[in-house]
């Protein structure tokens, strides 16, 4: 053994808790960093002008009022999803079935707008519209969660195949009220009455969703911090044993909660439907109930850090959508994009929690 | 090879943790030839210590010394190069390999796997120093003392010289440590440096011939063992004088307080846990309960507190009156509704007693949040329950909304114990309550256990150290395989006649 003395290269220490400013300017300093990395990317892959291909990802978010609008409509939903997740999220029970949620609660919506449009008065179909979407989003989540509850499935497959089956359903419904016939789609319904549409509440038509989402993002904020069930919801997450240790039913908790997540999805559908788009179609979740499980991670399952990070996504949305058209990039060029500035912002948290040590060179200490 | 030569010199040695410094400018000298235990409390930094000898850590300053050269130890694979093997408190083995497959897994040694030959190199090895291992036996066919030896032989082996052992008693009976302590001494008549870290000041002054003492991440001392005892080093350990007696206060007025009868559990995989166990805890006591580790004890007391399905057997409660109120078939909600007191300290401290990443306010709340308003939980009184716990159970924390998993394990209990006891329970059930802990926290633990005794408690505790249960219960119940083996006196028992129980009915298995 007559080698030298070799200190490793680097050598990685947890560190110490930061205070939050310095953890906030870590994180920015993340997403600065990530917005330069989307530069070089992008000069190397287009050949654009970055700055450009920013300010255009900026004014398709934000450029005119009516974006605005469609931008806070976007964020309203993807975080109504995003809290409908939050309590199984926090439970530990991944619900991957969003999707499939939002489109059976919409699919109910829907089927009280055709089927029941200008029989009942407008007031009764909206109450009716909204009791079914929910019941149907709770009903769509119960079962994987009953299954789970009794005999211990994977909820994760579960969930996830529970999304095609409602994505045939919707198929199936689509065909069966398909106007005109042989389009193979439902078309505007009550385009003439707009029985069932929910009505336009101050500037803007998408003003209503934005404000439901926004009192929802309270009262889930509220369920999840301060009520018992929320506490029971975490403690379950935490440890099963404990829970059950303090004779808290699990599998009731379990079922309970997955009601909760999956009425609020039904709630999204509701929304979609009868708010925004006013038709069904087997894509009119897109993609959002996996979205989600993005927004939630990134804020940590808060509540009310979900607004900023489901605005961060559906800007790169938005954003990549302008730059595809004006640019004559595929929409794929702003999903790179976005999956930069996620792995900067993800990639972060580790230089928060740890620090690295590098070899300083020439160390001597006595002997 | 000099026999008294220093083998490892650690010279100004820091490792820090976020912001607790574990270790701060240590200076640690081990020598050939001698067995060196390594004492202090808990979070005083001794793990984290040997650790860094064996590679596992990295030092953030200071330099390590190996027969005077200094060297850099930056993996445990290079802490074999130079001679450095050691034996964690939880084995590291394979369980579907034998014992030799399991010795030569991740050696390269010629071009070819010779199982033979290493069966016979192994063999060698156990003859040398009185190890009793067979190379063909597979891993989840031993008990826990087979394990262990089959970990120090794996580490022989390699060909270190220099052996840390990391609280190797802590699942041994005492027929086992006597066996593992003659092996110990071999092996340092061989010229082998040893450390041992231990909790048992018994076994210090038993087999150790130099102590070093560790406080608080700081190097406070040495000394050799035969100058010293067991006051002098638990002073040093503390930093204070400490009695080492556990009062032992006569019950009065013992009434019956749990009647288990004919109790029988058995596992999720069908294997018979409990067999027709019986016994009576009386009000104003300390059962003891004493076995090796799986032999039952986890399923009993976690059928009393209505966590554990039962096949057949009756466990009642009785209270002050003579009413019996049967336990078998309610979950604790059940219990706890009908008026039952029943306090639970389990083993799992931060996977059932506590959730680890919640802080202590809300782990206060675990037993206590289904009080008050229908929908929101009331968090004030836990707050103020959890600012008397660490008030006057000295729990030393940085502030109530830390999450209870950094905190270190003595404080962990005391949260878990000053909660439990905190609802003025009639039946204390502890299991391991002073497992992992060191001296002070352990006597405060006694203490707590003794005055829910003088309250008329009925308390059952559950220990692994036999010292331990003779001095503080009144009674001590003995479980092998799952069957009672007998209950004994705690103030006329014997050490030996407790641990031959342990093993004397040969039914079931014993091992984990």
């Amino acid at each position: 053994m007559n080698e030298k003395k070799s200190t490793p290269l680097m050598h990685i220490t947890k560190r110490k808790e930061l205070p939050w400013y310095k953890t906030w300017t870590i994180r920015l300093a993340a997403i600065l960093l990530a917005f330069v990395a989307c530069a070089i990317v992008t000069m190397f892959l287009t050949g654009d002008n970055p700055v450009q291909v920013y300010s255009t990802m900026f004014y398709g978010a934000f450029g005119t009022p009516r974006k605005r609008w469609i931008l806070g409509q976007e964020v309203a939903i993807l975080l109504c999803v995003s809290l409908a997740l939050t309590p199984a999220f926090r439970m530990r029970f991944w619900n991957l079935g969003g999707e499939g949620q939002i489109l059976i609660g919409g699919l109910a919506c829907a089927a009280c707008m055709i089927l029941l449009g200008d029989k009942i008065p407008n007031a009764l179909l909206m109450l009716l519209m909204f009791v079914t979407s929910v019941a149907a989003g709770a009903i769509w989540a119960m079962i994987p969660a009953l299954c789970k509850a009794k005999w211990g499935t994977n909820e994760t497959l579960f969930t996830l195949m529970m999304n095609y089956v409602a994505t045939q359903l919707v198929a199936y419904y689509i065909i069966i009220w398909e106007v005109p016939k042989g389009s193979g789609k439902i078309g505007i319904i009550n385009q003439n009455t707009n029985a069932g549409w929910l009505p336009q509440v101050g500037p803007s038509k998408y003003f209503l969703n934005i404000l439901i989402v926004a009192i929802l993002t309270i009262i889930v904020y509220i369920y999840m911090t301060y009520s018992k069930q929320g506490y029971e919801i975490a403690v379950v997450g935490e440890s099963e044993n404990t829970a059950r240790y303090v004779g808290i039913r699990v599998e009731r908790v379990i079922v309970r909660t997955l009601i909760v997540s999956g009425a609020l999805c039904g709630l999204a559908g509701f929304l979609l439907v009868a708010g925004t788009n006013h038709t069904i179609t087997t894509t009119i979740a897109n993609g959002r109930g996996f979205t989600a499980v993005m927004v939630a991670w990134l804020a940590k399952f808060n509540p009310l850090a979900m607004i900023f990070s489901s605005l961060l996504l559906v800007f790169f949305g938005q954003g990549a959508s302008e730059i595809s058209t004006v640019f004559g990039l595929n929409q794929s060029f702003g999903d790179i994009l976005t999956g930069i500035v996620l792995f900067f912002i993800i990639g972060c948290e580790f230089f928060i929690n740890y620090q690295l040590h590098f070899r300083k060179s020439a160390k001597k200490e006595g002997v | 090879m000099d026999r008294s030569s220093v083998a490892v010199k650690m010279r100004g040695i820091t490792k820090t943790f976020g912001s607790i410094v574990a270790n701060d400018k240590v200076d640690l000298d081990i020598r050939r030839g001698e067995i060196l235990a390594l004492l202090g409390e808990n979070g005083s930094g001794k793990t984290t210590l040997m650790n860094m000898l064996s590679g596992i850590y990295y030092p953030d300053s200071g330099s390590i010394f190996i027969d005077d050269k200094e060297v850099s130890i930056s993996s445990p694979r290079e802490a074999f190069r130079y001679g450095i093997g050691m034996i964690h408190q939880h084995f590291k083995l394979v369980d579907v390999l034998t014992a030799a497959e399991n010795i030569v897994l991740g050696l390269k040694e010629g071009k070819k796997l010779d199982l033979e030959e290493a069966g016979r190199k192994i063999r060698k090895i156990c003859d040398t120093y009185g190890f009793e291992v067979d190379p063909k036996q597979k891993i989840y066919d031993m008990s826990v003392s087979q394990k262990q030896t089959v970990e120090i032989v794996k580490v022989l082996y390699r060909g270190a010289d220099i052996l840390i052992l990391d609280e190797p008693t802590a699942v041994l009976t005492p027929q086992e440590t006597d066996k593992l302590f003659a092996v110990l001494r071999n092996m340092r008549n061989d010229g082998k440096a040893i450390v041992i870290i231990t909790h048992k000041m018994h076994e210090v002054e038993a087999l150790s011939d130099r102590v070093a003492v560790l406080r608080k991440g700081a190097y406070i001392g040495e000394m050799m063992t035969r100058e010293t005892n067991a006051q002098e080093m638990t002073n040093m350990m503390v930093g204070r004088s400490v009695s080492l007696n556990i009062d032992r206060p006569d019950p009065v007025n013992p009434k019956p307080r749990i009647e288990v009868k004919d109790l029988t559990v058995r596992s999720q995989d069908g294997i018979l846990k409990l067999d027709h166990v019986s016994f009576t805890a009386r009000s104003g006591e300390i059962l003891g309960i004493a076995g090796i580790s799986g032999s039952g004890q986890k399923e009993l007391l976690e059928s009393i507190a209505g966590l554990q399905p039962v096949e057949e057997g009756s466990i009642s409660f009785v209270d002050d009156g003579g009413k019996k109120t049967e336990l078998i078939g309610k979950d604790p909600r059940e219990i706890s509704s009908m008026g039952v007191a029943l306090s639970f300290v389990p083993e799992d401290r931060l996977g059932m007693g506590l959730v680890g990443s919640m802080d202590l306010t809300d782990n206060m709340m675990l037993r206590s949040y289904r009080k008050g308003g229908m929908v929101f939980a009331d968090r004030k009184s836990p707050k103020a329950l959890a600012q008397k716990v660490v008030d006057e159970l000295e729990v030393s924390t940085p502030g109530l909304s830390i999450p209870v998993r950094r905190l270190s394990g003595g404080n962990v209990q005391k949260v878990l114990v000053g909660r439990e006891i905190s609802s003025a329970p009639m039946v204390l059930l502890t299991a391991y309550a002073v497992r992992g802990l060191d001296i002070n926290s352990s006597y405060v633990i006694y203490n707590l256990l003794n005055q829910q005794k003088q309250r008329g408690v009925s308390v059952i505790y559950v220990g692994e150290d036999l010292d331990v249960l003779l001095e503080l219960c009144d009674r001590i119940l003995v479980l092998c395989g799952g069957k009672v083996s007998g209950i004994v006196d705690g103030k006329d028992a014997q050490k030996n006649e407790i641990g031959l129980m342990m093993t004397k009915i040969k039914g079931g298995s014993t091992d984990e």
